[in-house]
């Protein structure tokens, strides 16, 4: 349905774009102020809108504002918050899909299968409630933060990110290859993320957010770890997906440690440092490299056992 | 299709149950329109990034932070703040009272944010659990609470006010709570009116730079909306400020070169939207970055560039005391410890940045800002501005915090400076970046000790050196310099002791005062190791201390010599039930437990009320007015605390009517005499002394005037004075008597300085004219495995002397142990990468656990009704308790704060190896 929507706009496109455009260069030329806010209530706008040169994307703004030094001028806004479809939870047979606008405490608070759990645990140790009543799964995953909270439950969870632009359309994209850096994605200047799509979750998996912090609430993570596991009947591991934020400029999935999950039984699972090649810890304010290091593989067996549990 | 608005567009919402249509500007937030545009100023801005919730208001019904919503978004949608939920839903009313009777708000800051954010929660649940409280406030930064209070008035647990009379001793409600609570409260910044000229200060971005202006009077006539720049030149008087005499040291704005990150070289005055834009890099001033001193061994070292004429190597100034011999004591111990401990730069990250606004009225200019100091801000502006004092009004207004940052001039030279300069009012708000950046912070410490202790267990031989980052200014680093000295013994009997310090300037921002002065640092290496000493010599820690306890008619470290009031062995001996218990439930908790292990701690303290060895008297007035009203000026600035409250109980106790129904003036500089400066916890006692000779002269002038017995009962009714004695009932009509100046028909005005004698060249002397004692126990539990700490619960000991209102002593305690909480676990301010409160550490709800007070009444002669200060005392044993616990927990001896998860984790990995 969504992309049915999708569809149409892309095709009357062309008109609305002189419009649009003719507008913005008017404000240039003037020079006075600060440039247009945009909150488009439907898709086609949307995307018209993201072709803009120099906009800004805006939802919760629990990014946007902070980041804002004395004397800045905000860009041209685009806030998304208003499209109807951003808006949506959707489950189906074959997917579940996360619209661009979800903010966290509308996942806190729906329906979702098990495996949804650690998602949810970290959607409720992100900020604060005020944040989670503003801030967006897809403002999490645009603003590609090392230390995002949302990143590794997604992982776990197979997550893309569905991405569109007026010019060149739709394009699903994994999260490992859409978060690229720090602070840096794969979205092209006139993308913009319209969704978050998971497969259908393995029946009965489970699942657990394990995040270390220096204190409670409004923390940001020195390192977390989340987990989706399924067991079979005599409680022996048959799918793991296990993956790790904050230690490396990018959240990672460990793929040997989640191999090495199967066949176990989630308490006897053993964190080598062979299970970890994939993380490049840092030192700073939080915590020392080692010491990182050390806590994710107590963290990845808390949040097997958890997942498990 | 597509709402497109326009760079400046009209919306409407509903605020507060009204129809409101407002202008918005792209990138405007929710915070700046509610506060700016529709007057709601009972929103508050704390860091406008997220992390400290006081802009909370409900969007919908669901709790936001204002500071990050685009206003935009809230076209058509409902808007609650503070003022609108308490007029309009019977929730918030409750839960005001609920406020007010626990004490949930002291300086009220945060409160509006607590209580929106409450509203929220207990219109979908009416009875919480504690859980659900800590979740749904969790975004709510508080620094003066600790938390505890506001929870049981969410929760409705009782509070048991004293249901008669509300003298010394009652626990009422604050005086001056209910703004607080309904969102009326006039902060620092809330005066000041929308569009009025503002001031942009600017700040060097390097720990050390040269700099060079371009041409400023070019740029200021180009850049349109630019009324004025200021910089050294535009100092009329001197460019120069600080807190004590001989130490006076710190410029307005730098001169050439500046000496630590974020200090003043210029101020840009222009309109408002003009100030917005306004980045750092757009003004005209070139940066040369020079060599830069950021520690304190390099800051000696002899190569190192000198930072103020005359300090050599650096050292700003030491102190000493010394009694005894502590070297042929350690000589001959039974056993000795020692041991080196370091804290760097805590913050006092008050929820509410320095601002202010400044108007000339004639060739008067007035000042509009918190402070814990008028009448020093007053005289320090006397200097910088070459005006006579009664050219300079200091009006303080409601603040939001201090803890002894808020006794240093912030804003108040640039607001003088600029009204001065352009004639017109002028505001200015400092970010949460520039407050962490410029204000004062807590001495980072190096502290090296040495204790023995003879096979009786006591203390023989105590030899103290400590270092102390004080920053590129002196600010209060001599007072700390001096009070470590006499307090590192703790509060203790020792006979030989010896004890040297030193503060050393570094390009790092100036450190003053905070809560305690340097003493939380000397108490975490002098409480440590009496822990290791006890058990050295396998003693019980508790037992150790109270053995060692110093008595009344003991000498201390400084030979003062107490024949009374001396409160802490009935500290100690307080916790012994609780020492007890909960290490036996440890120990069973451990006993079922692997990774996660729990410890209990003890430390005490105390802490010498009011300036050290100097005069510092209180004056209060008060008087009686035609129709009855009892008028106190109560100069004691009252920044949370509770001295609007204390002063009123102590004074009408003196007067001998009801503290309800006495008006305050508060200190206002034009109209209220000098009650000192709000710090070292010396409000309640000097100021209280005051307030009481106050209140016992205008009752003898009463009762001499009615000719009653001194014993007579008085009742004011209406314009009239009623006493009952022996003698029957007597009536003065007041009316009938004729006013003076101020309108009052009786009038008194009385001073109190507590007495003491200077310190000779070996610290002997009388420094205090009273101490105030404390012990806390802590019980943490240790996740062995991540080295993260989490305090279960605290039980916390202190003599007050009397507790003048038990309520706020409570507040005062639990706000306290937060803070020591904080430094133990959490705190340290890194210039350059933790300016914000997001990077910045402190406590949030979720981190305090249970705190019982137990109030030990050992009372001072000398303290008004025997009452002793409390404030910085908290503050003192939290730190140490906390470390000690964690040893008991893990065998691992801590001696760096912040006890971050990774120190923890690596000190309990070096014992398994």
């Amino acid at each position: 349905m969504v992309r049915s929507a999708l569809k149409s706009c892309l095709n009357g496109l062309a008109v609305d774009m002189c419009r649009c455009l003719h507008i913005i260069r008017m404000q240039t030329i003037e020079r006075l102020g600060p440039l247009p806010y945009h909150r488009p209530t439907d898709l086609a706008s949307a995307l018209r809108l993201a072709a803009l040169p120099d906009r800004k994307v805006i939802a919760g703004g629990t990014d946007v504002f902070p980041a804002a030094a004395q004397g800045q001028r905000f860009e041209t806004m685009l806030d998304v918050t208003a499209v109807a479809e951003f808006s949506k939870i959707e489950i189906s047979d074959s997917e579940i899909r996360i619209g661009a606008a979800v903010r966290w405490m509308d996942l806190i608070r729906a329906d979702l299968p098990a495996a949804f759990d650690g998602l949810k645990q970290a959607a409720r140790q992100i900020g604060s409630v005020q944040i989670q009543n503003s801030a967006t799964l897809a403002g999490n995953l645009c603003n590609a933060s090392p230390a995002a909270d949302g990143v590794p439950p997604l992982l776990t969870l197979g997550a893309s990110v569905e991405v569109a632009s007026a010019a060149g359309g739709m394009r699903q994209i994994r999260i490992e290859d859409f978060i690229q850096g720090v602070r840096k994605t794969a979205l092209q200047p006139d993308e913009i993320m319209t969704a978050i799509v998971m497969p259908v979750p393995p029946a009965g998996a489970g699942a657990s957010f394990e995040k270390l912090g220096s204190r409670s609430y409004l923390v940001i993570s020195i390192a977390m770890v989340s987990a989706v596991i399924a067991t079979d009947a005599a409680g022996v591991i048959t799918y793991a997906r296990i993956a790790v934020g904050a230690c490396s400029a990018v959240a990672q999935r460990l793929s040997g440690l989640e191999q090495a999950c199967i066949g176990e039984k989630p308490g006897s699972v053993d964190v080598t440092a062979d299970h970890l090649v994939e993380l490049a810890p840092i030192d700073d304010v939080r915590g020392s490299a080692i010491y990182r290091h050390e806590a994710v593989a107590e963290l990845c067996k808390r949040a097997i056992i958890g997942a498990a549990g | 299709m597509t709402e497109v608005m326009p760079s400046e567009t009209r919306l409407g919402f509903t605020l507060n149950g009204q129809e409101v249509t407002t202008t918005a500007t792209t990138g405007d937030r929710l915070s700046e329109t509610l506060r700016e545009r529709l007057g709601a100023r009972d929103v508050k801005i704390g860091c406008n990034a997220g992390d400290c919730g006081a802009c909370t208001v409900l969007l919908d019904g669901a709790p936001v932070c204002a500071c990050l919503t685009p206003v935009h978004q809230v076209s058509g949608r409902s808007v609650e703040t503070l003022a609108g939920v308490y007029s309009n839903d019977p929730i918030a009313q409750a839960l005001a009272e609920r406020f007010q009777d626990h004490g949930a708000a002291q300086c009220g800051i945060c409160t509006p944010g607590m209580m929106v954010s409450a509203v929220a929660l207990l219109r979908k649940e009416t009875a919480p659990t504690e859980a659900a409280v800590r979740d749904a406030l969790g975004g709510v930064l508080c620094r003066c609470t600790g938390y505890r209070k506001i929870i049981d008035a969410v929760m409705a647990r009782p509070a048991p006010l004293t249901a008669e009379g509300d003298h010394v001793g009652a626990r009422i409600r604050r005086v001056d709570g209910l703004d607080k609570v309904s969102g009326a409260e006039v902060f620092s910044d809330d005066l000041a009116a929308t569009g009025m000229l503002e001031v942009l200060v600017i700040r060097s971005p390097h720990p050390r730079a040269a700099f060079q202006f371009r041409d400023l009077d070019n740029w200021a006539a180009t850049t349109e909306g630019v009324v004025a720049v200021l910089t050294a030149a535009d100092v009329p008087g001197r460019n120069v400020f600080g807190v004590i005499p001989q130490f006076v040291d710190q410029p307005v704005f730098a001169e050439k070169e500046t000496r630590f990150r974020g200090e003043a070289v210029a101020a840009v005055v222009a309109e408002p939207a003009v100030i917005k834009r306004l980045a750092q890099s757009d003004f005209p001033v070139v940066w040369e970055a020079l060599p830069a001193v950021t520690d304190i061994r390099q800051a000696q070292d002899s190569g190192a560039a000198i930072l103020h004429e005359g300090r050599a190597q650096n050292v700003m100034c030491g102190g000493f005391v010394t009694c005894g011999d502590a070297q042929e004591a350690l000589a001959r111990a039974y056993v000795t410890v020692e041991g080196r401990f370091n804290s760097g730069f805590v913050e006092h990250a008050y929820i509410e940045p320095e601002a202010g606004y400044a108007r000339m009225v004639g060739d008067r200019v007035e000042i509009f800002a918190g402070t814990q100091a008028p009448m020093m801000d007053r005289d320090s502006l006397e200097i910088i501005l070459g005006l006579d004092g009664s050219k300079i009004r200091i009006v303080p207004t409601g603040i939001g915090g201090g803890f002894g940052s808020k006794l240093d001039l912030s804003v108040q030279p640039y607001l003088a400076l600029a009204t001065m300069k352009t004639g017109q009012p002028v505001r200015l708000t400092y970010s949460r970046t520039e407050s962490m950046q410029s204000t004062t912070k807590r001495h980072p410490s190096d502290i090296q000790l040495r204790i023995g202790a003879d096979a009786e267990g006591k203390i023989c031989g105590f030899d103290f050196f400590g270092e102390f980052d004080t920053g590129a200014y002196a600010s209060w680093g001599p007072t700390v310099a001096n009070r470590v000295p006499v307090h590192a013994s703790g509060p203790y009997q020792i006979t030989d002791y010896r004890a040297e310090s030193k503060g050393i300037h570094t390009n790092n921002p100036p450190a003053g005062a905070f809560r305690g002065f340097g003493v939380p640092q000397s108490a975490i290496a002098q409480e440590s190791l009496f822990d290791r000493l006890a058990e050295k010599l396998g003693m019980d820690p508790l037992e150790f201390r109270i053995l060692n306890a110093l008595e009344n008619n003991v000498q201390t470290v400084c030979g003062q010599v107490f024949a009374q009031g001396v409160g802490i062995r009935k500290c100690l001996e307080s916790l012994r039930p609780a020492w007890a218990r909960e290490r036996m439930q440890a120990e069973a908790f451990n006993n079922a437990w692997d990774t996660r292990k729990r410890g209990v701690g003890i430390a005490a303290g105390w802490y010498g009320c009011g300036n050290t060895s100097l005069p510092n008297p209180s004056t209060i007035k008060a008087g009686l007015k035609k129709d009855g009203t009892v008028v106190l000026h109560q100069g004691a600035a009252d920044i949370g605390q509770g001295a609007n409250t204390v002063i009123a109980q102590i004074f009408a106790t003196a007067l001998g009517v009801p503290t309800k129904g006495i008006v305050l003036i508060g200190p206002d500089t034009d109209v209220t005499p000098d009650a000192g400066k709000t710090s070292a916890s010396r409000q309640t006692y000097v100021s209280g002394a005051a307030a009481r000779l106050s209140g016992l002269a205008l009752r003898a002038q009463i009762v001499q005037r009615m000719n009653v017995a001194d014993d007579a009962v008085l009742r004011l009714d209406g314009g009239s004075v009623v006493a009952r004695d022996s003698g029957g009932r007597h009536l003065l009509d007041l009316a009938a008597l004729e006013a003076g100046e101020d309108g009052f028909v009786f009038t008194a005005e009385e001073t109190y300085d507590p007495p003491t004698k200077p310190l000779d060249s070996n610290g002997q002397g009388v420094p205090y004219a009273q101490f105030g004692f404390a012990a806390h126990l802590v019980v943490v539990e240790v996740d062995t495995r991540l080295g993260t700490v989490k305090p279960q619960k605290f039980v916390a000991a202190h003599d007050v002397g009397q507790a003048i209102n038990p309520l706020l002593v409570e507040g005062q305690v639990q706000g306290g142990i937060a803070q020591g909480l904080g430094m133990a676990l959490m705190e340290e301010y890194i210039p350059g990468r933790t300016e914000n409160l997001h990077d910045y550490l402190i406590p949030t709800i979720g981190d305090v656990p249970p705190i019982e007070t137990l109030i030990i009444e050992e009372p001072d002669a000398r303290g008004p009704y025997g009452a002793k200060g409390l404030g910085e005392h908290v503050l003192i044993p939290t730190a140490p308790a906390i470390l000690n616990a964690i040893y008991a927990a893990t065998g691992a001896r801590i001696c760096q704060v912040p006890a971050t998860p990774d120190k923890v984790r690596a000190a309990i990995k070096a014992l398994e190896k």
